[in-house]
């Protein structure tokens, strides 16, 4: 448990010194800190999620081979698990928004479509990569350069506006820009609303899901003989 | 509903061998995809899908009936455990169908569903959830589960610090208590004493009284000839013999399916040691067959026929001619002695050149255990040839007196009865049932 606050809170402390302090980076006219840290709080859940359920399988090898159960549960438990920590993280969220005085907007009420944006978005790669890393064992390697290289293809130590206009749509394409900048607008209620980008996340989100459900049912019949 | 509860329908599960059985990695796949579609495109259609790969099962096809009792027999890797991960739904079958109406509890090989970081307590819910089952329904069963498995003192420690007996009793008692309707048990009661495997069948024969259907695969004939209505014998993957268990036993113990060695029955005599021969090495083999003339590959079972023949030469007419062989438990005792002068009805004339006596013993009842066999042969009343362990036979466990319990101690078995004779009860004496006592 207390990783799950020390995590995002370091993390916060280091990208507020060398970005926000050192770097001088813009922050949508919010303290730097809320800034980061509102924006950490979803990505931690993602990469945890991820590392979590790209492993899923392989650990569970124990009961695969032994007993039948719909498979998908593995994954689907490994990102919800994470909600837990997530819940943790988000209460220092509201100590800081307090301390910093910050009041969201009324736009807090499409919070929850943001969470759910963020869970599928976590659900759908941690599907893809759980059947990979079954098939391919090197998949988990992958996962730190992944997440390394996804945070900074994110709007997490800098604001969204900072992306040329004519580049947004492509950028949106990345789900986790539409959770990020989703958080920041509901929570924060000084961020400009993320527009039709977030459409652009949805709708990534939405293929990014089925076809790892697909890809997920194709593979499940095979996970006992080669996991 | 119908009444079929198991159907396999051409049941095939084909696996690869060697190279692409460790795993594949990413960092070789994507490479691979550029080149694989050069080398598709070069090579079309020559590639064989059978090379590398080979068939743990094909063409199995049975019914199950709601509240049979089947058993499983064959060699190791004749298939068995495939089966049973197939009808647990673990493995898909390459080709063919299986069908399965009903909850199935499955126990496969040593400890089920196990999460080895959760405790016995836990892995009970969890697999109580796995099988479909309410919380208030497992909570029900619950200490039943643990008391059948003798663990109350270890049920909150994690399994991973299970001894091995354990983790089968846990699996055990999970599997036999929250009734599935199904119950697929493979292999399970090799591990636990004496008493527990007892437990376990007498807790699988109410099962089955209970009108549930059980797949069973063991290496135990007692208990297969005890459980069991119908057998299948697998053989290399496919279907050897079905039917009623006490032949299909019959069938697997004293057929040549037995793996690498299809002569175990023959005993080649040329290089024995232990030989005395003080007119020469005549003895030249010695055979072993059933009474209804199947060779003994792997042994016999308790009170069944045997059939010893016994192959030697005779250099110059001879008429005086006989045989003796004799059984050696393992620690050297005799058990029993048969001999040519022993038979009324001996043949008489005079004989040369290769012959072959056989001794037919019809009920063969020596408790389970490997016998040696001496052998000799006297010419003119005088010794002319003798080997000791010249050959081995195996009797193997059974269920000889028809109760599943199998006759292991002392030397021989012999048929017996009990009875009560009370004289002070108005009562006519009456039988008392074998599992009584």
């Amino acid at each position: 448990m207390a990783w799950a606050v020390l995590q995002p809170i370091l993390a916060t402390l280091i990208f507020s010194i060398f970005f926000g302090r050192l770097a001088r980076i813009p922050s949508d006219g919010v303290p730097y800190p809320v800034f980061v840290y509102v924006a950490m709080v979803p990505w931690q859940y993602f990469t945890n999620a991820l590392t979590e359920s790209s492993n899923s399988l392989v650990a569970s090898q124990n009961l695969i081979k032994k007993v039948y159960f719909p498979r998908l549960v593995i994954p689907m438990g490994s990102v919800l698990a994470g909600l837990v920590d997530f819940c943790f993280a988000f209460i220092v969220l509201i100590g800081m928004m307090f301390y910093y005085g910050i009041h969201p907007s009324p736009a807090i009420f499409l919070f929850p479509v943001f969470l759910l944006l963020a869970v599928c978005t976590a659900l759908a790669v941690g599907l893809w990569m759980s059947a990979l890393n079954v098939q391919y064992r090197d998949v988990k390697y992958t996962i730190t350069f992944l997440t390394q290289f996804w945070m900074f293809a994110t709007p997490v130590v800098y604001p969204a506006g900072l992306v040329p206009a004519k580049w947004r749509m492509l950028y949106g394409l990345n789900p986790m820009v539409g959770v990020v900048n989703g958080f920041r607008y509901s929570l924060l209620g000084k961020a400009a609303s993320p527009g039709p980008m977030i459409w652009v996340s949805a709708a990534a989100v939405a293929v990014l899901l089925l076809g790892g459900l697909l890809y997920f049912r194709k593979m499940e019949s095979t996970f006992a003989d080669i996991v | 509903m119908s009444s079929i509860a198991i159907r396999a329908e051409g049941l095939g599960k084909r696996y690869r061998l060697g190279t692409s059985a460790s795993y594949k990695t990413l960092r070789e796949f994507l490479p691979s995809i550029v080149t694989g579609a050069v080398r598709r495109v070069r090579s079309a259609g020559s590639t064989d899908p059978e090379a590398n790969t080979f068939w743990a099962l094909r063409d199995i096809s049975f019914d199950v009936n709601h509240g049979d009792v089947i058993g499983v027999i064959g060699w190791n890797g004749a298939g068995k455990s495939t089966l049973l991960k197939i009808f647990s739904r673990i493995t898909w079958p390459t080709e063919g169908r299986a069908v399965i109406h009903g909850r199935v509890g499955s126990l496969l090989e040593v400890g089920t569903g196990f999460h080895p970081e959760l405790t016995g307590r836990e892995n009970i819910f969890l697999n109580g959830a796995i099988m479909g089952m309410r919380r208030t329904e497992i909570t029900s069963k619950f200490d039943e589960i643990v008391a059948f498995a003798e663990l109350d003192k270890f049920i909150d420690t994690p399994v991973k610090h299970y001894s091995s007996g354990m983790y089968v009793r846990l699996a055990f008692a999970i599997a036999a208590h929250l009734e599935p309707e199904i119950l697929i048990v493979d292999e399970v009661l090799a591990v636990g004493d004496l008493a527990f495997q007892q437990k376990c069948l007498g807790k699988m024969s109410e099962v089955s009284r209970g009108g549930r259907t059980i797949l069973f695969v063991s290496h135990n004939m007692a208990v297969v000839e005890k459980l069991c209505q119908r057998t299948i014998v697998l053989h290399h993957g496919r279907i050897a013999y079905q039917g009623k268990t006490a032949d299909a036993v019959h069938h697997y113990l004293n057929s040549t399916l037995a793996p690498n060695k299809p002569d175990g029955h023959v005993f080649d005599l040329g290089n024995s040691a232990n030989r005395r021969s003080p007119v020469g090495k005549l003895l030249n083999r010695i055979e072993l067959y059933t009474d209804d003339d199947l060779p003994v590959v792997e042994g016999i079972r308790i009170g069944m026929g045997l059939k010893v023949k016994i192959f030697f030469d005779l250099p110059n007419p001879t008429r005086s001619v006989d045989m003796g062989l004799a059984f050696d438990s393992m620690i050297g005792q005799r058990i029993f002695t048969a001999h040519s002068l022993f038979e009324p009805e001996r043949p008489v004339g005079e004989w040369i050149g290769p012959q072959v006596f056989v001794c037919d013993i019809p009920n063969f009842t020596l408790t389970p255990g490997t016998y040696n066999m001496r052998v000799w042969l006297d010419i003119n009343h005088a010794e002319a040839d003798l080997i000791n362990q010249a050959a081995r036979v195996i009797v193997i466990e059974s269920d000889y007196y028809g109760t599943g319990k199998a006759p292991w101690n002392g030397a021989v078995v012999l048929k017996h009865h009990w009875y009560v004779q009370s004289s002070k009860t108005t009562n006519r004496p009456q039988e008392l049932q074998p599992e009584v006592l």
